[in-house]
């Protein structure tokens, strides 16, 4: 995975800088509690959600431990439909397999429909670079791309912006770029729509290249599928005349019936809605629809190092519905740029830092950027516990050890930053494993408690800055346990010695 | 080495742990879940499509055989409209009665034509009640999926009850894979400023549903 976000902080202190601002704050709270609210009545209504959430695991979970074999059955499939594909093992070479695709049709301009795949490996960068024009055409894809600026949510990526904000951005930086913002454009979000429609039709109109990932591939069938709501995806997959889709190789399904699973599941817990607008199905090419030549291009890009870690793997069922960050209170307060991915929210904090691995200071802090609430687990669609992969991902952090990156087995080293945790967990274990000390220990405690202080000094500090240090009981309880057993069994305790000996 | 054979050795030594004789994947996956929600009758599912299409904004109309050419001809008249895209496999009574412009979808139509057409007459593969969904799949009565998106305007014809199902899971079992479908539920829309939803960005901002009753 290629730094996308270049420089970014770690996530404690870009998280600090947007608890600041309160704009953003504001947009948040009133986006991640609308369509929250919203999800929760279109969930309600299928008495048989659990069932479909548990299918849906299990289908990607097949997916994923027969994914070489599925991974052939889609290269048969695609190619006997007519269409060419190419394998990227990471960012690099799909962005220069792409364009080439692009230089060879003779085009500088090509349309593209929003895709997280494009922007984790950075195409359109890419592209720039070699003279090629990509034009983001999903409506939030595009402020953000005018505004200069970068995603924050995977469903509606400029969810940080508001209509103030917008209506800003387009009069000031559509004529940049094409057609310009109407005279007096207002801020309602019905004429900043149209601004749009219009702004975007002449390059729907004249584009002879469109750019797509999917939401799903069906090995069985060789069919790709797109979801969305604007009409631009279906656009760029059908007027072109070359079509090349970026797709992660876990996107996979095995079987066609399987899409019965998450066409229910997935516009539900995305965009609350008992289905999007518009869904977009195409095998290979047809001589009378669509586009001519169409490439598939599938990309790996540190999905195999992901697979190869047995509690990480999980992570690759997601589905991208966005479902888990719109119930994060950290995602709710920090908002998407402080995660420094295009990954944003609980999935971004343990999808992140296994596609690149965890050497940066952004991607060891990630698997911290969660309180373990547990919500973002309960609404997830295909069940990914995402608590469980953050422990494991603070463990590798904290303890370092075996892990693969770009196909390799290494070993890490423990993170730098973490001594003051390994050394306090050191003399845990010491203290547990030698009960005499302990006890020692926790009487002087309890006798002390009166004089114990709410914060911390030294490395303990940063812990008790934002928490109030607990107040000790009066006994330990162990020594409540002796007293009360005592009581009721009407004898003596037993000598309390020798168990140092042990 | 191909990158082809350096993705599938990553993805066959990360799954090492897998066993060889692991349940076949029709086994390992359980499909506990519904084939429909609820009992209905057939008149009842209509019913139902029609509430959750008109619930996505789509403008629903009923009538019979007798009844739909000159339904069409009023609703392409309300409209304004000066000229109709035309499948090549519609039947040839529909748009008996209205004088707009006939446009035939032909495969060497530009973008740019079809864009000044004011609106699109189809039929439709398959409805979903119980997500007020139509399907289309390129048949001869509904033709390249271009046309039902670039026109501001789209009339479909929904044959019932014959062409409604209850379920996402009915709808799959009647569709072909192979053939270029599109999922329509309600008009264009997009909820990404400040989640207002706004119908009609790229795709028609007006979708008509006729439900007409065979006989």
């Amino acid at each position: 995975m290629t730094g996308t976000f270049v420089g970014m902080p770690a996530f404690p202190s870009a998280a600090r800088k947007a608890l600041s601002n309160e704009t953003l704050r504001g947009n948040l709270r009133y986006a991640t509690h609308t369509i929250r609210a919203k999800r929760a009545g279109a969930v309600s209504e299928l008495d048989d959600w659990a069932a479909l959430r548990e299918a849906g695991r299990e289908i990607k979970d097949q997916a994923l431990r027969h994914l070489d074999r599925y991974l052939l059955q889609m290269e048969e499939a695609v190619t006997a439909a007519g269409g060419v594909v190419h394998w990227a093992a990471d960012a690099d070479e799909a962005n220069r397999i792409v364009t080439g695709l692009v230089k060879a049709t003779g085009e500088s301009d090509v349309v593209k429909v929003k895709s997280m795949a494009t922007q984790e490996i950075g195409l359109n960068e890419a592209l720039e670079a070699e003279g090629i024009h990509a034009y983001e055409t999903d409506l939030a894809e595009l402020i953000v791309q005018l505004g200069k600026d970068r995603p924050s949510h995977i469903l509606v990526p400029a969810i940080h912006r508001n209509r103030g904000e917008i209506r800003d951005i387009f009069t000031r930086e559509m004529s940049e770029w094409g057609r310009p913002a109407p005279e007096g454009l207002s801020d309602t979000p019905a004429q900043l729509a149209e601004a749009a429609r219009l702004h975007l039709r002449e390059k729907f109109l004249r584009a002879k290249v469109g750019i797509s990932g999917a939401n799903f591939m069906v090995a069985e069938t060789g069919t790709l599928v797109v979801f969305e709501s604007e009409g631009n995806g279906r656009m760029c997959l059908t007027l072109p005349e070359t079509l090349i889709s970026v797709v992660g190789i876990e996107k996979l399904v095995p079987t066609w019936r399987d899409m019965e699973v998450f066409l229910q599941t997935l516009p539900r817990s995305s965009t609350a809605e008992r289905m999007n607008p518009y869904t977009s199905m195409w095998t290979g090419t047809r001589d009378d629809d669509g586009p001519r030549t169409f490439h598939l291009v599938l990309l790996d890009n540190g999905r195999t190092d992901t697979l190869a870690d047995r509690v990480g793997r999980q992570a690759l069922r997601c589905i991208r519905c966005s479902a888990c960050l719109n119930v994060c209170p950290v995602y709710e307060r920090a908002g998407g740029h402080a995660y420094g991915s295009v990954y944003p929210g609980p999935i971004g904090a343990i999808l992140s830092p296994q596609l690149r691995g965890t050497a940066s200071e952004i991607d060891a802090s990630l698997p911290y950027a969660s309180s373990l609430c547990g919500a973002c687990y309960e609404v997830c669609p295909v069940a990914i516990d995402i608590p469980e992969v953050l422990v494991h991902l603070r463990e590798r952090v904290v303890e370092g050890g075996p892990v693969v990156r770009q196909g390799a087995k290494v070993t890490l080293r423990p993170a730098r930053g973490h001594a003051a945790e390994r050394a306090a967990m050191r003399a845990a274990r010491w203290a547990f494993s030698h009960p005499g000390a302990l006890r020692a220990g926790q009487r002087l405690a309890s006798g002390a408690r009166r004089l114990t202080p709410r914060t911390l000094p030294g490395p303990g500090r940063a812990w008790t800055a934002t928490r109030d240090l607990p107040a000790l009981p009066p006994e330990p309880f162990r020594e409540w346990w002796r007293r009360t057993r005592q009581q009721e069994a009407g004898r003596p305790a037993p000598a309390d010695r020798g168990e140092d000996q042990q | 080495m191909s990158s082809r054979d350096v993705i599938l050795g990553r993805v066959r030594r990360a799954l090492a742990d897998v066993p060889e004789d692991e349940a076949p994947y029709e086994a390992a996956v359980r499909r506990g879940y519904h084939r429909r929600h609820g009992r209905r009758t057939t008149a009842e599912t209509v019913d139902l499509l029609a509430e959750n299409l008109a619930d996505y904004r789509a403008l629903v109309h009923r009538t019979d055989t007798a009844g739909l050419p000159g339904l069409l001809a009023r609703l392409l008249a309300e409209r304004g409209s000066t000229s109709v895209l035309v499948p090549s496999g519609l039947p040839s009574g529909w748009l008996a009665d209205q004088p707009a412009e006939q446009v035939p979808d032909a495969a060497g139509d530009t973008p740019h034509r079809l864009d000044r057409v004011d609106s699109v007459v189809t039929g439709c593969a398959v409805a979903i009640a119980e997500t007020g969904t139509l399907v289309l799949d390129g048949a001869p009565d509904q033709g390249r999926r271009r046309i039902t998106l670039v026109p501001d305007h789209h009339i479909c014809v929904v044959r019932v009850p014959d062409q409604v199902v209850s379920s996402v899971p009915e709808a799959l079992d009647r569709l072909d894979p192979s053939r270029p479908l599109t999922w329509i539920s309600g008009p264009s829309a997009t909820s990404d400023i400040e989640l207002d939803r706004v119908e009609g960005v790229h795709g028609p901002r007006t979708l008509e549903v006729v439900l007409t009753r065979e006989g």
